[in-house]
């Protein structure tokens, strides 16, 4: 975007999976704005039955994630200076999962991996026992630390070459959230999430492409999480449990 | 498409196909130095235990292997799955079986 350059070509999905269209916005341009400061322009100045998500405007509550040129991004967090040199914009919803309406994707796919790859917590004690304290700097602990941070934006997911090809495969979000319990001292499910990992869709159908570490907005490391994944099943493959 | 048991397959299959694969490329280099012929090639391999051993697995190793990359390749560009998927992975298996062992009789057995 030149400094001469006033408005922005953006050209927006319209529709749901049955069916879309594409409509274009000139939409004014504004330093340090935003891929969400635009959408939010074309709701609240041009079309107000465009549907889009969004809640925390800072990056936390993963909500707003879209794909902006064709790649996924949050665009809470993404400059359009940064995206488009040229001014021009292309916002669809993300990739991979069923569109509800214009640029709001249908999350109920993702989330449903998530409880079957088993991203629930496992409790190991009660609420009668003592606190457990838990060591920082352990070994499991700090492995565990690196994917505590993910936002559930799905962006890994809308990256993934596999799951587009795939649809059982579980996606990178929900085999991260695996290996963080796995390596959990306070949970309790390894045999469940060791089990659950290891069917059809699980974590060995992963070609470690890494779009899912390539495009996450947090820098966390999905594809390192499910090799650690590979990893732990194949020991309890040839400790003789068959199914993990 | 591919539970553990597959994957483990694959990965097994593959380690036992890695000193196999530099022992054909070491013996194809050695066998053409000094302009082995057919016959003496043949003379050497025909009643050999070893290289039926050898090659056998070698086979074995690659059916095993190549059907289950074709399964993922299969099903993630053309979507098919279940018993359909399932015939064409083991039907490339039997048919590279069969493809290899009748070379492999052909070299080794007198």
């Amino acid at each position: 975007m030149t400094a001469a350059q006033e408005t922005l070509d953006v050209t927006v999905h319209r529709g749901t999976t049955r069916g879309a269209r594409y409509d274009s916005f000139q939409v004014p341009a504004h330093a340090s704005q935003t891929v969400l400061d635009v959408v939010s322009w074309i709701q609240q100045f041009a079309d107000p039955t465009l549907s889009y998500r969004f809640a925390c405007r800072v990056g936390m509550c993963g909500s707003c994630a879209m794909m902006v040129n064709g790649t996924p991004r949050w665009t809470c967090r993404t400059h359009v200076k940064k995206v488009a040199a040229d001014g021009k914009l292309m916002i669809e919803p993300l990739r991979n999962l069923p569109v509800i309406k214009d640029l709001a994707a249908d999350m109920d796919p993702f989330f449903d991996k998530w409880t079957a790859a088993q991203g629930q917590h496992h409790p190991s004690q009660t609420r009668h026992d003592p606190i457990e304290p838990i060591d920082p700097v352990d070994p499991l602990r700090v492995e565990a630390d690196l994917g505590v941070e993910c936002i559930n934006c799905a962006i890994c997911y809308a990256a993934c070459d596999t799951v587009a090809g795939n649809p059982d495969y579980l996606g990178p979000a929900a085999l991260q959230r695996a290996w963080t319990l796995l390596n959990d001292s306070r949970d309790d499910g390894r045999g469940a999430i060791l089990d659950a990992v290891s069917g059809t869709g699980g974590c060995h159908n992963c070609h470690s492409m890494g779009s899912c570490t390539q495009y996450c907005p947090n820098e966390l490391n999905p594809m390192r999480a499910i090799a650690g994944l590979k990893r732990e099943t194949a020991k309890s493959f040839f400790k003789g449990k068959r199914n993990a | 498409m591919l539970d553990l048991r597959l994957y483990m397959l694959q990965r097994l299959s593959a380690l036992v196909m890695a000193p196999l694969v530099l022992g054909h490329l070491a013996v194809m280099i050695y066998a053409i130095q000094g302009g082995l012929s057919t016959a003496e090639i043949l003379g050497r391999t025909q009643g050999s235990v070893l290289w039926f051993a050898f090659y056998g697995l070698f086979v074995f190793a690659v059916s095993l292997h190549a059907a289950i990359g074709l399964r993922v390749i299969i099903h993630e560009w053309f979507g098919l799955k279940g018993p359909v998927l399932s015939l064409l992975t083991w039907g490339a298996c039997a048919g590279l079986l069969v493809l290899g062992l009748r070379a492999v009789f052909a070299v080794t057995v007198p």
